[in-house]
C-alpha cells in the first residue's frame, strides 16, 4: 500500500529540494500573468484609437487644453468631443479627491455593450477612453449607478447639492453627504508635481498645461474640482452610432 | 494533545513569535469585523456616515478589507507558516530575529494603515489602496518572512518537505510579483503616487493581483493551514497524497490566469476574459480536489464532529470552501457574469469565502494552537461551540441575504416593460436592497459577536495558562502530563 502512494520521478526530487521547488514554483507561477498581461502592450487592437485615431484630440501634448492670460481669463482649446485628452489640472485634482474619497468602491465607470447600459448610461466604454487614466477607475460594484457617462447630464448645481446632501434631492439615496468638499481650497502648489509625475510615465501634457496648471485652480474649492471631473466623464470622444468599436 | 510531545516542542522550537502572531490575529479578527459590521449599516442606515470625512464609507470600506486580509489574514498565516515549518522540518526558525522583525514590521504596515487609509491616502486599487511607502515596507517584511521560511525549510532534519509548506511557499512567491508590480507607481508627494500603468493594462494588472490575493493570500495560505491542521485536529492521515500533489500543481498553474473574469463586457480585449472565464472553469477540479481532500481526512472519524468543536471548524470551513469554489467559476461564466457583475451577489461570494472558507480554518486553527502554545486546556470548551454556531449562522445570513440582494440588482437593472422601456430606475434597485442590507448588518453582527466570545476565551486561556505557570514548567520541561 505504501508504494503506491510513494512519490516518484520529478515531485519526489522536489520534495527534496527546496532550491528546486522554489524556482519550479515560481516558473509554473509565473506563465498566467505573462499570456494574459504582456500581450495588452503590444497588441494593437487592445486600443481602439489604434484603429480609430480620430477619438483622440489631434492637438493632444502640442496645444494646452486651457490657457490663461493675463488678467486671469481662461480660453478654452478643447471643446467636447474634440477627442480624449489628457483632464486639466482641475479636472485632475477632482480625480484626486474621487480617489481620496473612495467613490470607485460604490460607482463603476465601465458601461457594458448591453442594450439596458445603453439605455440607462449610454454608449460602451472604450478601452482609449481611459488611456490617460492612472490608475483606471472602472471600479468594481454598482452600489450607486455607472458613472463613465455621467458628464453633462445633471448640471453643476445639481451636483453640488447633490454632492453637499444627496438625499435632499434624491431621498432614497444612500451615498455619503461630503460637506467639506465646499470648505476645503484645491491645493495650488501640488498640482505642478502631479502633472510632471503623470507626464513622467507617458500623460502628454504640454508645458503649457504645467505652467499654468496653479492659475487653473487658483481659489477653486474642491467641490469645483469634483464636479469639473464628474462633468467631463464620458464626452471627450464623439461617438458614431453604428461604429463597431471593438470587435 | 499531547502535552509530552508538545512540551518537548516547546524547548526544541521557537514558538514566541507564533504567540504574538496567534494573539494579534483574533484581535484583528475582532476589529476588521467591526469596522465591517459598521459600514454594512452604513449602506443599511446612510446616516451613520455622520457627514464625517474620516468614517465616511468610502474611507472606511478599504479599512475593513485591510484589517481583514492583511491585519487578521496576515497574522494568521505568518503564526501557522511559522509554527507548521518548524513541526514539518524538525527544526527551530532559521533565523529569530528575523522572525521578530516580521512581527514588527507587519504590525507597524497595519497601524500605518489604520492611519492613512481614513485620512483618504489611498491608490485606490482594491486591495490594495497602501500608499508607496507603506508598499515598499510590505515588500520588505513579506520577503523576510519568504527568507525565514525557505531557509528553515533549508535546514530541515526530514527527508520530504511537507505538503503545507508547498501551499505557503507557492503563496510567498506569488504574493512578491502581485505586490511589486501591482504597486508600481511613481510618487508625487509622500503619500500620493500615480499607477504607472494605465486603463485597460492597469485594470487587467489590478485584477490579476485582486484576484490572486484571494486566489494565493487567501487559499493558497490557507490549503497549507488546512493541511497542517486537519489532520492534526483528526489525528488522522491526510486523506491521499496523490490528490494532494496533483491539486497543488493545478492550483499554482491555473489560479493566476483567473484575474481576467472579473473584467467581463468591459473594454479589456474578449481573448482575455474567454481565456480567464475557461481556466476558471477548469479551476473547479483542483479546487475540490483540496476540499474533498481534506473531508475525506475525516473518513472513519466523523463522529469525532460530535464532541470535537475546533474540528468543526475546520470541517465547516472546508464546505464553504467548496461551496465558493463551486460558486465562482458559475459567476466567471460570461453569461451569468452578465447579470452578477456589480452587483451584491459579488460581496456575497466574497464572503462566502471570507467567513465561511478562510475565517473559519483560521479560527479552528487559532483554537488548536491556543492550547499547544499555552500548555493548557482553552479555558471553555462550550464557549468554542457558542462561537461556532454565531460565526455560521452570521455566515450564512449574510450570504443569503447578498444573493437575494444581487440577482435582485441585477434583474431589476436589465427589466423591461410591455413598452419597451427600461422598468426601474436606479434609485429604484438602491431602495429595493434596504432589508438585505440590514439583513446583512444582522449577519455581520453575530459574526462579530462570535468573534469577541472568541477573543474573550483566548485571552482567558493566557491567564489560566500565566496563572498556572503551565508555559513555564513546559519550557522547564516540568509540565506534568496531568496538569494540561
Amino acid at each position: 500500500m505504501a508504494n503506491v502512494n510513494a512519490p516518484r520521478g520529478i515531485q519526489a526530487f522536489l520534495e527534496q529540494h527546496i532550491l528546486a521547488l522554489l524556482i519550479v514554483t515560481a516558473l509554473v507561477l509565473s506563465i498566467g500573468g505573462l499570456v494574459e498581461i504582456v500581450p495588452l502592450f503590444y497588441l494593437k487592437s487592445t486600443e481602439e484609437a489604434n484603429q480609430f485615431p480620430e477619438i483622440v484630440w489631434e492637438q493632444v501634448g502640442v496645444t494646452p487644453i486651457v490657457t490663461v492670460d493675463a488678467e486671469g481669463n481662461k480660453q478654452w482649446n478643447w471643446q467636447p468631443g474634440d477627442g480624449i485628452r489628457p483632464y486639466t489640472a482641475l479636472e485632475l485634482a477632482g480625480r484626486d479627491i474621487y480617489q481620496r474619497e473612495g467613490c470607485y468602491l460604490c460607482h463603476s465607470q465601465q458601461v457594458r455593450p448591453f442594450r439596458d447600459e445603453r439605455e440607462r448610461y449610454g454608449h460602451y466604454s472604450l478601452g482609449s477612453e481611459s488611456m490617460f487614466d492612472h490608475p483606471f477607475q472602472w471600479g468594481s460594484k454598482r452600489t450607486g449607478p455607472d458613472l463613465a457617462r455621467l458628464g453633462g447630464k445633471y448640471s453643476d448645481t445639481w451636483h453640488r447639492q447633490h454632492l453637499y446632501d444627496p438625499r435632499a434631492l434624491v431621498p432614497e439615496s444612500i451615498m455619503p453627504a461630503y460637506p467639506w468638499l465646499d470648505q476645503r481650497m484645491v491645493k495650488t502648489n501640488r498640482m505642478r508635481w502631479r502633472m510632471l509625475g503623470l507626464r513622467a510615465i507617458g500623460v502628454p501634457y504640454s508645458d503649457e498645461d504645467i505652467r499654468h496648471a496653479p492659475e487653473i485652480v487658483a481659489n477653486k474649492t474642491e467641490m469645483d474640482a469634483v464636479v469639473a471631473y464628474l462633468q467631463v466623464l464620458g464626452t471627450m470622444a464623439t461617438l458614431q452610432p453604428g461604429v463597431d468599436y471593438r470587435q | 494533545m499531547d502535552t509530552t510531545s508538545d512540551q518537548i516542542a516547546e524547548r526544541k522550537y521557537n514558538f514566541d513569535v507564533v504567540r504574538w502572531f496567534t494573539i494579534m490575529a483574533v484581535v484583528y479578527l475582532v476589529l476588521g469585523a467591526a469596522i465591517g459590521v459598521y459600514i454594512a449599516s452604513e449602506l443599511a442606515w446612510p446616516a451613520l456616515n455622520f457627514d464625517n470625512p474620516y468614517i465616511s464609507f468610502g474611507r472606511l470600506r478599504p479599512l475593513h478589507t485591510n484589517t481583514v486580509i492583511f491585519a487578521f489574514g496576515g497574522c494568521t498565516l505568518m503564526a501557522t507558516a511559522f509554527y507548521t515549518v518548524q513541526r514539518t522540518c524538525g527544526t527551530p526558525l532559521w533565523s529569530e530575529k528575523l522572525a521578530r522583525f516580521t512581527f514588527w514590521g507587519w504590525n507597524a504596515v497595519i497601524v500605518l494603515a489604520a492611519i492613512t487609509l481614513p485620512l483618504g491616502f489611498t491608490q485606490s486599487k482594491e486591495y490594495a489602496e497602501l500608499e508607496w511607502p507603506i508598499d515598499i515596507l510590505i515588500a520588505v517584511v513579506w520577503i523576510a518572512f519568504t527568507l525565514n521560511f525557505i531557509m528553515t525549510i533549508a535546514i530541515r532534519k526530514t527527508k520530504h518537505i511537507y505538503v503545507s509548506n508547498w501551499f505557503f511557499l507557492g503563496m510567498m512567491v506569488m504574493i512578491i510579483y502581485l505586490h511589486v508590480v501591482n504597486s508600481l507607481a511613481i510618487p508625487v508627494g509622500l503619500f500620493k503616487s500615480y499607477s504607472l500603468f494605465s486603463g485597460v493594462q492597469d485594470a487587467m494588472i489590478q485584477w490579476w493581483w485582486g484576484h490572486n490575493a484571494v486566489g494565493f493570500y487567501l487559499t493558497a495560505g490557507f490549503l497549507g493551514i488546512m493541511y497542517y491542521f486537519v489532520p492534526k485536529q483528526a489525528n488522522r492521515p491526510v486523506y491521499s497524497y496523490r490528490l494532494s500533489v496533483i491539486h497543488f500543481w493545478a492550483l499554482m498553474f491555473g489560479y493566476v490566469w483567473l484575474g481576467a473574469h472579473h473584467l467581463h463586457y468591459t473594454a479589456l480585449p474578449d481573448w482575455t476574459g474567454s481565456l480567464g472565464a475557461a481556466v476558471s472553469l477548469a479551476m473547479i477540479i483542483p479546487s475540490w480536489g483540496g476540499a474533498v481532500n481534506g473531508m475525506m481526512t475525516l473518513s472513519g472519524a466523523w463522529d469525532k464532529l460530535r464532541t470535537d468543536y475546533v474540528l468543526r471548524f475546520l470541517i465547516i470551513a472546508l464546505a464553504f470552501y467548496a461551496m465558493s469554489t463551486f460558486e465562482g467559476p458559475v459567476m466567471a461564466l460570461k453569461t451569468v457574469n452578465a447579470l452578477s457583475h456589480y452587483t451584491d451577489w459579488t460581496i456575497g461570494h466574497v464572503h462566502s469565502g471570507a467567513l465561511g472558507w478562510v475565517a473559519g480554518i483560521s479560527i479552528g486553527a487559532i483554537y488548536h494552537l491556543m492550547t499547544r502554545l499555552w500548555h493548557t486546556k482553552m479555558w471553555s470548551e462550550k464557549l468554542i461551540n457558542v462561537h461556532f454556531w454565531l460565526a455560521t449562522i452570521g455566515t450564512v445570513l449574510y450570504i443569503i441575504s447578498m444573493w437575494v440582494a444581487g440577482i435582485m440588482q441585477g434583474l431589476m437593472w436589465r427589466a423591461y416593460d410591455s413598452f419597451g422601456t427600461l422598468a426601474y430606475t436606479f434609485i429604484e434597485s438602491v431602495a429595493a436592497m434596504h432589508p438585505y442590507y440590514a439583513m446583512r448588518a444582522i449577519g455581520g453582527t453575530l459574526f462579530f459577536l462570535g468573534a469577541v466570545v472568541m477573543l474573550f476565551n483566548v485571552l482567558m486561556t493566557v491567564l489560566q495558562s500565566h496563572l498556572g505557570g503551565h508555559l513555564r514548567q513546559a519550557r522547564a520541561g516540568t509540565l506534568a502530563p496531568a496538569s494540561a
